[in-house]
């Protein structure tokens, strides 16, 4: 046969195109799909919950994928930022993968449990109350919607998560009687941006802010705690920048970045305890106060020691030590 | 210089005209559908990428649930991708169709068919994705059912291009038409690969694949979505309309053969440079890698046979309008096969990947190389459909300086913006930690999403010039012979 003949029968052509296409398709894409090593799977990391579940679809229907990611680089600057880097296996469950390709906000992956609900409840409602540099959408509809649950048993089904619709429905009955609690821990701010008529049923609001809480969950969980990485650091235990003016202006600085969010106006309080105040809440000395800001603390303090690095938490102890010297 | 098939190029136009008409070829109102649906489209979609751009600086214009902004970016890429560039490869593909096989669409019915269903199809997909009725995975964005009809429209199309090569006149199959054959055959394979999907109602559906192979799936669609659609097409443009608007045969036939093949198998290893120092194996990884490294040659093959075609002739830039919009376009295609598989390689992925610099190397590709080839293309289509000259050279010169300027404003912007970005992200103090909060890495951008916003703005007035041209140059102009032979034509129709 004539190969110049090739452009003479479209046919023909069409066939060697798709020959020509499959290639570099079985190789990379097609053969991958077979290999468990692709997609490890590993009991650590367990399905979402019914809950999770709906936020997850919540996640997806508001395109919060358009501008946060969910992977961690192994990268220094990366995992000091963020969290521990992302691994295969905890992705097993995620249909579709919700990765994404731009951070014009930061990653999410490692989000769950860094901030007690409250912080989300009211950051969704209103982002630039909390952070007036931020360019995210406010979400005020979320919290003005009951959450669909009329297709969950059958999401729950066709994700394969193994678990059927006696436990998913008991699984919403428990999730409500939580947020709905007067004993709620973030009960306060949840009334305040839930419409009353909704304030007794779960809304879609609550179940994205579920679904925000399980990510990187599973790894923290599976991981030894590390030895607070600021005990060890802390080893002064006395504050170098101690009545230092200068060190106390950079960390009221430091402060307003960091710590304002959740402990309010010049420490006034919020989702976090108010800190004008000589009786903290994890202990008042120079080392107490610098394994909190280092290392965090139950309940939704995260840990800065990372990306603040040791001088500028030393120096937001010192802006701490002058609040309270205001509060005398 | 050129051998093979470039002579059909130098064919004298009037013949070719009248052989046409005596043929009875007569596709052109769907041309001409496709051609206008096309410009509805590009408008919708440069308003939402404003509306978007703007909101980027001023959040209060997230003003409703379907205008927020991760719900408004899906419609304005979707509506760009699906609405304006595969209306003007439409519209292309059947008239170079006609053209280079010298025989009338196989089957205009259906063609017609195709046009009705497409335009309901993309106002139906921008109303579910404002709705929040989507997959997630970008560029595939829409629900299952949408897919079913996308997936019909290509068939109906598929069945037009390759029905109507079967029964051509033309022996040879000129180089447009086979980057048209690798078009129809790579969306059919890519599309319905990636759409793959368990529904749960008719307006949700899970993914077939989980995590990292979701993932892989997904890129490899998504980089070769590029492909045959900012590709492959525009490719086919480009090697029919520069020849036929300066009258030069293209430079090499066999160079275009090399590039053809190369970039047709090359393309479909890369996807995963999208990828890099994420979950997915490493050798996938690299693989993607080596592989955007290769397609520099093929895709330069292509920038060099344009230039060298211009060769000795480099004073038509001037002379004639339309030349400098396909020299620019493939100038831009050149610069982007460059950047492109820079950002696949390991330290500059973690460096730039996620950052701005990637909208910046996309609205080049878009902004410069797509629309500047299409709206060229349509300028020379809409003129021999109507039988005249274009309404207005100087008014198309002036569409040209607009979006020249405003695409080089805004992408060159995003580039810095994105090299701060990722400098800011990885800045560290002495003791190793961290220079910059987040925030701090969004407040430092606002001048720059100012700017773009600035070019965008610059670029839609060039693309309204554009529009209110076309549309002029497709009303035949009375008492002259254009209009003369137009409603001989239409008589005999
Ligand atoms: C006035 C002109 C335009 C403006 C103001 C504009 C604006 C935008 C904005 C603000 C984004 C989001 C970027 C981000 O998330 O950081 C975007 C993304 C995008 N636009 Fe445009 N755009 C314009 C023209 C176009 C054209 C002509 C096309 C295609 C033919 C296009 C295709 C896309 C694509 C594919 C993306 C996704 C980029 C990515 O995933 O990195 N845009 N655009
Ligand atoms: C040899 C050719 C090319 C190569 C190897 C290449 C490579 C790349 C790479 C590595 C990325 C991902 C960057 C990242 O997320 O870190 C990317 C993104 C992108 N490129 Fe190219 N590029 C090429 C040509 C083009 C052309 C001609 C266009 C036409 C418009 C284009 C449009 C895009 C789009 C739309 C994206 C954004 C995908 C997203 O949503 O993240 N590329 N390209």
């Amino acid at each position: 046969m004539n190969f110049n003949s090739l452009y003479e029968k479209p046919v023909l052509f069409a066939l060697a195109a798709v020959v020509v296409i499959s290639v570099g398709t079985l190789v990379t894409t097609f053969i991958p799909l077979f290999l468990p090593s692709t997609q490890p799977v590993s009991p650590l990391f367990t399905p979402y919950t019914a809950v999770e579940t709906e936020g997850r679809d919540i996640y997806i229907r508001e395109g919060c994928n358009n501008c946060h990611t969910q992977t961690v680089r192994p990268m220094r600057t990366e995992v000091a930022r963020y969290g521990d880097y992302s691994r295969p296996e905890e992705s097993a469950w995620d249909r579709p993968f919700l990765w994404g390709s731009r951070r014009t906000g930061p990653d999410l992956a490692r989000g769950g449990g860094k901030y007690p609900d409250a912080w989300h409840y009211r950051h969704m409602a209103n982002p630039q109350a909390m952070f007036d540099k931020s360019n995210m959408p406010a979400y005020p509809w979320l919290a003005n919607a009951k959450l669909d649950t009329s297709l969950t048993a059958g999401k729950v089904k066709v994700l394969g998560y193994g678990y059927d619709g006696a436990e998913v429905a008991r699984q919403l009955a428990g999730f409500r009687q939580t947020v709905t609690a007067p004993t709620y821990p973030s009960a306060q701010v949840r009334s305040q941006v839930t419409p009353a008529s909704l304030r007794g049923e779960i809304t879609e609001l609550d179940a994205l802010v579920a679904y925000l809480q399980k990510l990187g969950r599973d790894l923290k969980a599976a991981q030894k705690p590390p030895a607070v990485p600021a005990t060890a650091e802390a080893a002064e235990s006395k504050n170098p920048y101690a009545g230092n003016r200068q060190a106390e202006e950079e960390g009221e600085k430091i402060f307003k970045e960091n710590c304002r969010s959740c402990h309010g106006e010049k420490g006034a309080g919020g989702f976090g305890p108010k800190l004008v105040t000589t009786a903290h809440k994890f202990g008042g000395s120079d080392a107490d106060l610098f394994a909190s800001v280092a290392g965090g603390r139950p309940g939704g303090m995260p840990p800065f020691l990372p990306q603040l690095g040791k001088e500028r938490v030393w120096k937001a102890v010192a802006y701490i030590r002058h609040l309270e010297r205001e509060s005398r | 210089m050129g051998n093979g098939s470039g002579n059909m190029y130098t064919a004298d136009n009037t013949a070719q005209e009248e052989m046409r008409m005596a043929n009875g070829a007569r596709s052109d109102y769907i041309v001409r559908g496709f051609v206008l649906s096309s410009v509805f489209w590009l408008l919708v979609g440069l308003v939402l990428g404003l509306w978007l751009a703007a909101e980027m600086v001023f959040p209060a214009l997230n003003l409703a649930p379907w205008l927020a902004f991760g719900r408004l970016r899906v419609v304005h890429t979707n509506g760009l991708i699906y609405g304006f560039t595969l209306a003007g490869i439409f519209a292309c593909s059947f008239y170079m169709l006609e053209k280079l096989t010298r025989t009338a669409l196989a089957f205009p019915g259906l063609a017609k068919a195709q046009l009705w269903l497409f335009n309901i199809a993309v106002a139906l997909a921008a109303l579910s994705l404002f709705a929040g009725m989507n997959t997630s995975k970008e560029y595939s964005e829409l629900e299952w059912p949408l897919d079913i009809v996308v997936v019909v429209l290509w068939v109906m199309f598929a069945v037009n291009v390759m029905g109507t090569l079967v029964k051509r006149r033309e022996k040879q199959m000129y180089v447009s038409l086979w980057f048209l054959i690798a078009t129809v055959v790579t969306v059919a394979v890519v599309y319905i690969l990636n759409n793959l999907a368990i529904p749960l109602s008719l307006t949700k559906s899970y993914s077939a694949y989980a995590g990292v192979n979701d993932a892989n799936v997904q890129w490899w669609f998504g980089h070769n979505a590029v492909a045959s659609v900012f590709t492959f097409p525009i490719l086919a443009m480009f090697y029919y309309f520069l020849p036929k608007s300066t009258g030069l045969p293209i430079y090499s036939h066999r160079l275009s053969i090399i590039a053809f093949w190369s970039l047709v198998f090359g393309y479909l290893w890369t996807g995963a440079h999208h990828l890099m120092l994420t979950p997915v194996p490493e050798w996938i990884q690299t693989v993607a890698l080596a592989f955007s490294l290769f397609l520099i040659a093929p895709s330069w093959a292509s920038v060099i046979n344009g230039f060298y075609t211009m060769n000795g002739n480099w004073e038509k830039m001037k002379s004639n309008y339309l030349v400098k919009f396909f020299i620019l376009g493939i100038t831009f295609y050149g610069l982007q096969t460059i950047q492109g598989p820079t950002q696949a390689i390991r330290a500059l992925s973690g460096f730039l990947h996620y950052t701005e610099y990637i909208p910046g190397h996309v609205h080049m590709g878009t902004m410069g190389w797509v629309t500047m080839v299409i709206t060229a293309s349509m300028y020379f289509m809409m003129a021999k459909i109507s039988g005249r000259e274009i309404h207005s050279v100087k008014l198309a010169n002036v569409h040209f300086w607009l979006i020249l300027v405003g695409q080089l404003l805004f992408t060159v912007t995003l580039w810095i913006a994105g090299i701060v970005q990722g400098a800011m992200w990885k800045a560290t103090n002495p003791d190793g930690s961290l220079m910059y909060t987040f925030l701090d890495s969004v407040a430092a951008l606002y001048p720059y999403w100012t700017v773009r916003l600035l070019g965008g703005l610059l670029y839609f007035a060039g693309v309204a010039v554009f529009a209110y041209n076309l549309s002029m140059t497709s009303r035949s102009k009375p008492g002259t012979k254009w209009s003369a032979a137009a409603a001989a034509r239409s008589q005999a129709a």
